[in-house]
């Protein structure tokens, strides 16, 4: 077992520094909006599929209405927002993530 | 030979090659990490299927496919809160709970708090959450065998229940984590295979034209265009203002529920690192995703091949609407005997569905127990892991008991209400305590402890006061009205209460601990000290 253990200064310290308020910004920045925008997006879908069932109703393609087509989009948002926090999250969090990582737990 | 002895052999297949799998886990389970969290050496495919396993639940599958079957577009409205949920997890949860806690959710929260009233609350909802997403799951299983193997005596239903549940304490006791992920990964790719059959022979059967089938369905319903729309289940117009914000609230504690639920929280630490875990929830959205997708077309499918009638004759939830479609398509491609064949199939699959679950649900609750409230509360930290893994087999033994008693006194009630239930508690309670504790700066444990208990309590209590449990003729006790709460859903209510009892309790309370949170926020988004892989 390798857990390593600082005193908690070691942590105040590292919290501090201009590079982890960055990894936490970058975190942060992305990921609180997105939360906000997906729910928003999501409780849009379910207030619409309460209250506005004649415009959920009208038919767009044969049988195909815009319900099921707001539907399908809530799937195809949350695939691609998925996508789009792992790219985020490999190219702009890890790589600070890792290099912070490895200083804390390299000077023992 | 008869569908019924053909899904008995195919489901004995599965019983017997999963036993094998977790006694030879058992093997390689020696510590307590190996015990809770697989040795965290799954790999992020793994376990993502292990998360679709633990959490496309029989409720999921059969009952989402059945809502659709019965009354439409309105069970889509359940899968798309059910995976938009998964952004939620992960976004703000899945990476840094490796990164920061050990075993369990109270892991997380007893980090950076007064260790034993968190651990004590956490474990209250822990077990809460999980029994009565469990209770739902047994009496299900004991309502569904009996449809799908004509069993129909009550006794034969009880046996149904004791089996089920002999086999989940074995799963839990014997093989531990790994036992039980290695359930979840089989049966979720049988599961999906089962389901992605029965749709393309669908979709076939209509020449790939979804129009036609969604056309065919609406008209087989009687109900025309208004099946292909909201409205038919929930927040009917004949409920009025209350049944659409019934809706919402539905809604509120599907997409912030799965989040904080405990058996879906305990899958974030069976990898090696965070990375991996991120890795695993992307794996979960897509094959959560794709499974929404296909009961899409099953449900659709049954209503037009099987007709509404005939499903609800059948089971008046639409349960058996799923396997009744595979019999029908299968007879119309294949013959009868094709039809009795996928039919079987279609039933075993949905038994270790069950199976799968409630395993997933029994080690959540035990490991919770062992580890937060046995080792931590009671022995303030002074037990050794071996007493701990001792106390967490004989919690799952116990646990599975309760479950198998109460699922069998509980077969006649309508307890369907109950993973509704369970997603609110998670939403209202457990979410706000694991938001505000990776966080919030200023959060403390008297925070945490009323976030917990405040969103528990509140969430069940307007359930017991709901039409759900009393005062309708669908409601768990028919015969009482002792409901005052208008809503069968208590999320728009019991959510914020949960957020803001969190709020209210850190504001009135002096203590908190920066040096912990900057720890804590370090550990978390840099994976800092995270545990790491066992080594065997």
């Amino acid at each position: 077992m390798t857990t390593h253990q600082h005193d908690s200064s070691v942590y105040e310290e590292i919290g501090g520094s201009e590079r982890f308020q960055e990894l936490k910004r970058r975190y942060r920045s992305w990921a609180f909006p997105m939360t906000v925008a997906f729910l928003a997006w999501y409780l849009l879908y379910v207030v619409l599929s309460g209250f506005a069932r004649d415009f959920m109703g009208t038919k767009v393609l044969g049988n195909i209405n815009i319900a099921l087509i707001f539907g399908l989009l809530q799937f195809v948002s949350t695939f691609l927002i998925a996508w789009a926090y792992n790219r985020h999250s490999s190219a702009k969090l890890d790589p600070l993530a890792d290099e912070l990582r490895h200083e804390i737990e390299g000077d023992k | 030979m008869s569908e019924t002895a053909l899904s008995t052999i195919l489901f004995l297949l599965f019983v017997v090659g999963t036993l094998a799998i977790t006694f030879w886990a058992s093997r390689h389970t020696k510590t307590a990490a190996d015990y809770y969290a697989g040795g965290r050496s799954f790999s992020g495919v793994q376990n993502g299927l292990a998360i679709g396993g633990d959490y496309m639940s029989a409720a999921s599958f059969l009952g989402i496919a059945g809502i659709i079957a019965l009354y439409g577009y309105d069970g889509f409205l359940y899968s798309i809160g059910f995976l938009v949920a998964w952004l939620v997890a992960l976004l703000l949860v899945a990476e840094l709970m490796r990164n920061s806690g050990k075993f369990t959710m109270a892991d997380v929260l007893a980090f950076r708090m007064s260790p034993r009233p968190v651990r004590t609350a956490a474990g209250v909802s822990t077990i809460t959450v999980s029994i009565f997403y469990l209770l739902a799951q047994m009496v299900g299983a004991g309502a569904l065998v009996g449809l799908l193997l004509g069993v129909t005596s009550e006794s034969g239903k009880a046996l149904t229940i004791i089996g089920v549940g002999v086999l989940m304490i074995v799963y839990v006791v014997v093989g531990g984590m790994k036992g039980t992920t290695w359930v979840q990964i089989i049966k979720a790719i049988l599961l999906m295979g089962g389901a992605t059959l029965v749709t393309l022979l669908v979709l076939g059967h209509y020449g790939f034209n979804l129009s036609g089938l969604l056309g065919e369905a609406a008209a087989q319903s009687g109900k025309g265009a208004a099946f292909l729309e909201p409205g038919l289940r929930y927040g009917t117009e004949a409920q009025g203002l209350a049944g659409k914000i019934d809706l919402i609230s539905l809604g509120l504690a599907l997409v912030l529920g799965t989040a904080g639920l405990p058996h879906i929280l305990i899958r974030f630490y069976t990898v090696p690192t965070a990375k991996d875990a991120r890795k695993s929830v992307l794996w979960g959205i897509g094959i959560i995703g794709t499974f929404y997708l296909l009961t899409l077309v099953l449900g659709f499918g049954a209503a037009a091949l099987v007709g509404t009638s005939a499903i609800s004759e059948q089971n008046a939830a639409g349960n058996t609407a799923a396997p009744q479609l595979a019999k029908a398509v299968g007879a119309l491609i294949f013959g009868d005997v094709g039809g009795t064949i996928l039919l079987a199939v279609i039933a075993a699959v949905a038994f270790a569905t069950i199976l799968a679950v409630v395993a997933g649900l029994t080690l959540a609750s035990s490991s919770s127990f062992a580890h937060d409230l046995y080792a931590h509360v009671f022995r303030r930290g002074n037990a050794t892991e071996k007493e701990e893994i001792m106390v967490a087999r004989i919690a799952a033994f116990a646990i599975g008991a309760v479950a198998i008693a109460l699922g069998i006194l509980a077969q006649k009630l309508n307890v369907a209400f109950l993973v509704a239930l369970a997603f609110a508690v998670a939403a209202s309670g457990n979410l706000p305590a694991i938001l505000y504790s990776l966080f919030w700066k200023r959060f403390n444990t008297a925070g945490a402890v009323s976030a917990i208990y405040g969103g528990l309590v509140s969430a069940v209590v307007l359930v017991i006061f709901s039409p759900v449990v009393s005062g309708s003729a669908t409601a768990m006790i028919p015969d009482a009205d002792f409901a005052w709460f208008p809503l069968q859903n208590p999320g728009i209510v019991s959510i914020p209460l949960g957020f803001l009892a969190g709020w209210l309790g850190t504001i009135l309370s002096k203590e908190h601990n920066e040096a912990k949170f900057a720890e804590i926020e370090v550990r978390s988004l840099t994976g800092v000290g995270a545990e790491k892989a066992s080594e065997h």
